[in-house]
């Protein structure tokens, strides 16, 4: 069979999940604040330092990181189900999320002994909050064409340049950035390198966008002969390219790709309970059904392989694409059932949440990758390029 | 071990030249015998019954070869009869299942559209909560006259001939749309494959179609879907029990009907011409993956089943599918 199909394993998740997944509930229903569904719908884009204080107050952040670091020292599957059940209710995680996700792990797998112990704990701790410093103005999906640079000075590196939608850069302490630090950018993969930039650092400026929606999740940010110690730099000098690869394959595969609409689908569902509506439109909900069941068994079996040890950046780029047009796909179908009949009454919150989704939900195929990068990974996998 | 020594059966006797001539009316016997012979049907069957009980997920690579090779008996339905029936209380010969029993004001019972219901001997139908098993020596068939199907209409004239066989009417509409989920999964990757192995040899423009963006972007989406219908079978059948569940079963036979109609689509896009000639395999697979898709209903049927459950359920969609 196709080596890509079959990477596609059914993998259920070990039945010791189960207590962890309860505990997680339990957590969620006493220490989550209420808040109204289109608050919530901004799933791990929300932002509370305060909940994932919380969280980590539990232990439950960078959890899959060793316990000498402040980590739990638990496998990627009681990370999947710990993601999956804040994801399912819209819980705010986006101040954690990505030092959770991959900054934590890239400094674990690429970080020399003193950056493991200074930056893990304060992960652990959610006292060191990361953003990713990827996208420039002239980089987009050409990601290989960055033009921030940094050249070697006296005690370290002098960084210029600039990133842009850095998701909630003006909120986090640090951003891993993907940098020239020799050749040209004409020269493509080679001679880039990945920094650890303190955002508190003099010559760097951050200047939030604001979105569609009115929310400002992503930012602009300037560096100005910023000076980097040496230490600032992370992996080896010139694999930047290598490192943003693994990086990427823990970004794309997760639950995150599946339940971005989740919070508006349940609380459709929910309301077609209350209603006199359900048996119209309980052929959608069985498709959707369907289709999340089937991604978020896609999403376990690359989720098994990241725990093997396995870099499966094309399984993920396939889940990724595939999941985030499931994503796009509810808003759809939701707006329509709704003003399917202009008489009847429409739930408000419902109404603001499909809103919210409708207007955001392109981002869905963008963040991370765009949809015609992922289906070109998919096609470099096949062998066709 | 089986799975291989049932490929190996399935690599000599239903090659594609077979496959046609059985479809042209030709004796299924021979394959039918290797793999009775060998034992092969008994797969399911309890080990009191001199069987092997397979666990399902076992069977699961099985079934999908059944449909990689698109084989034009009911040896899936045969399988599944020993796991929804007692094994010593099935006649030897081709079971077939059925996906509906209808009982006529004037006594006589109909199953209308059967797989394989041209040259089945037996039907194994749901009777409500029960099960039926039907000769079809004493059936007037009539096929659905779709050229090359062997599907057809069963009708009795009473129902002197059947036989109460106990068991679960509802394991066998579970058994019979997971084990269809199966063959499609089977089926549609082929096809993939065989799309993709042309995309890389046919030459147009200078170059082979793969290198085309246009044309490796239907083949990721391709991949995409063959992949869920993959994953999406397979759940069915990973499961302690010996027959699939409904939940897992719906959604496997919703999901592999719903890419087949895409895999079908993209995949005689991408062929051109030749696609739909009779002398090329691909006909063998897509004219199955579109009677699949509509045996032991389709897509929307499930949905509205699946839906309609979970509307009736108090717990949240995320924990319905988490425990499914
Ligand atoms: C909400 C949000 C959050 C984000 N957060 C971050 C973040 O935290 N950190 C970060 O670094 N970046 C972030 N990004 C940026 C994101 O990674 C980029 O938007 C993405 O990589 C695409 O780049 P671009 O926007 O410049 O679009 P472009 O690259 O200009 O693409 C525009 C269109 O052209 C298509 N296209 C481009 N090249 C090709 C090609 N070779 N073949 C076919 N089609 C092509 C694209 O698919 C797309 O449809 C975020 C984006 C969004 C929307």
């Amino acid at each position: 069979m196709n080596p890509l199909i079959s990477a596609f394993r059914f993998t259920a998740l070990p039945p010791e999940t189960n207590a962890f997944r309860a505990a997680i509930k339990d957590f969620l229903k006493s220490d989550m604040e209420d808040s109204a569904p289109d608050v919530r719908a901004r799933s791990w884009m929300g932002f509370s330092a305060a909940f994932s204080k919380k969280l980590a107050a539990r232990g439950w952040v960078g959890i899959t990181l060793p316990k000498q670091y402040g980590g739990a020292n638990l496998d990627a599957l009681s990370r999947f189900v710990l993601v999956e059940e804040l994801l399912a209710v819209g819980a705010p995680v986006g101040a954690h999320w990505i030092a959770d996700r991959q900054s934590g792990p890239l400094i674990l797998k690429f970080g020399s002994e003193a950056q493991r112990r200074f930056y893990l704990p304060k992960i652990c701790a959610a006292e060191a909050f990361f953003c990713i410093g990827m996208s420039e103005p002239n980089a987009g999906s050409d990601l290989a064409s960055v033009g921030t640079r940094a050249t070697r000075c006296a005690n370290g590196w002098r960084l210029n340049g600039r990133k842009i939608w850095t998701t909630h850069a003006h909120r986090c302490h640090y951003m891993i950035a993907l940098v020239r630090s020799s050749g040209e950018p004409q020269q493509q993969q080679e001679g880039l390198s990945q920094f650890i930039v303190d955002l508190s650092l003099l010559g760097v400026t951050v200047r939030p966008i604001r979105d569609l929606t009115g929310d400002d999740h992503f930012s602009e940010v300037f560096f100005d002969d910023v000076l980097l110690a040496d230490d600032a730099l992370i992996g080896t000098e010139g694999e930047g390219w290598a490192q943003v690869n693994a990086e990427l394959a823990f970004e794309r595969s997760g639950p995150e790709r599946v339940y971005s609409s989740i919070v508006l689908l349940e609380h459709w569902i929910n309301c077609l309970r209350r209603g006199p509506d359900a048996a119209v439109h309980a052929a959608t909900i069985g498709r959707f059904t369907t289709h999340l069941a089937t991604l978020r068994n896609m999403s376990i079996a690359v989720t098994a392989k990241l725990m093997n040890g396995a870099s499966p950046a094309l399984e993920a780029a396939l889940v990724k694409d595939i999941g985030t047009e499931f994503e796009q796909s509810i808003p759809v179908a939701i707006a329509a059932a709704i003003s399917m009949n202009p008489d009847a009454a429409v739930d408000p919150a419902l109404y603001r949440t499909v809103a919210y989704l409708s207007q955001i939900a392109p981002t869905y195929s963008l963040r991370g990758g765009t949809r015609e990068i992922m289906r070109g990974m998919i096609a470099r996998g096949l062998g066709l390029r | 071990m089986f799975a291989e020594a049932i490929e190996q059966i399935l690599q000599d006797l239903c090659t594609p030249a077979a496959v046609r001539a059985i479809e042209a009316g030709a004796s299924p016997a021979p394959l039918w015998h290797a793999v009775e012979s060998a034992g092969f049907l008994e797969l399911l069957a309890s080990e009191a019954d001199g069987g092997a009980q397979l666990p399902l997920a076992d069977l699961f690579p099985i079934l999908c070869n059944f449909g990689r090779y698109t084989v034009p008996l009911p040896l899936a339905q045969s399988i599944a009869a020993r796991a929804l029936a007692p094994a010593h209380m099935l006649p030897a010969g081709m079971i077939t299942l059925a996906a509906a029993l209808r009982r006529e004001a004037d006594g006589s019972l109909c199953c209308p559209l059967i797989p394989c219901g041209v040259i089945a001997d037996f039907v194994l139908a749901r009777d409500d909560a029960a099960l039926l098993l039907l000769p079809g020596a004493l059936a007037q068939r009539s096929a659905s006259g779709v050229r090359g199907s062997l599907t057809a209409t069963l009708t009795w004239c009473d129902d002197s001939g059947a036989t109460r066989i106990p068991g679960d009417g509802a394991a066998l509409t579970a058994f019979a749309a997971a084990a269809h989920a199966a063959l499609l999964s089977g089926a549609i990757t082929r096809v993939f494959e065989m799309t993709l192995q042309h995309c890389k040899d046919r030459v147009q423009f200078g170059k082979s179609l793969g290198k085309f963006q246009a044309v490796q972007h239907q083949l990721s989406v391709m991949a995409e879907h063959t992949a869920a219908a993959s994953i999406a079978a397979a759940a069915a059948f990973h499961t302690e029990d010996r027959t699939p569940t409904f939940l897992r079963a719906a959604m496997a036979k919703s999901r592999t009907s719903e890419a087949a109609v895409l895999v079908a689509a993209t995949a005689h896009a991408l062929h051109g011409a030749i696609g739909v000639t009779e002398e090329y395999d691909l006909q063998l697979l897509t004219r199955r993956l579109h009677e699949w898709r509509m045996t032991h209903g389709s897509e929307a049927h499930w949905n509205l089943l699946i839906g309609q459950h979970v509307l009736a359920n108090d717990l949240s969609l995320v924990e319905l599918v988490c425990s499914a």
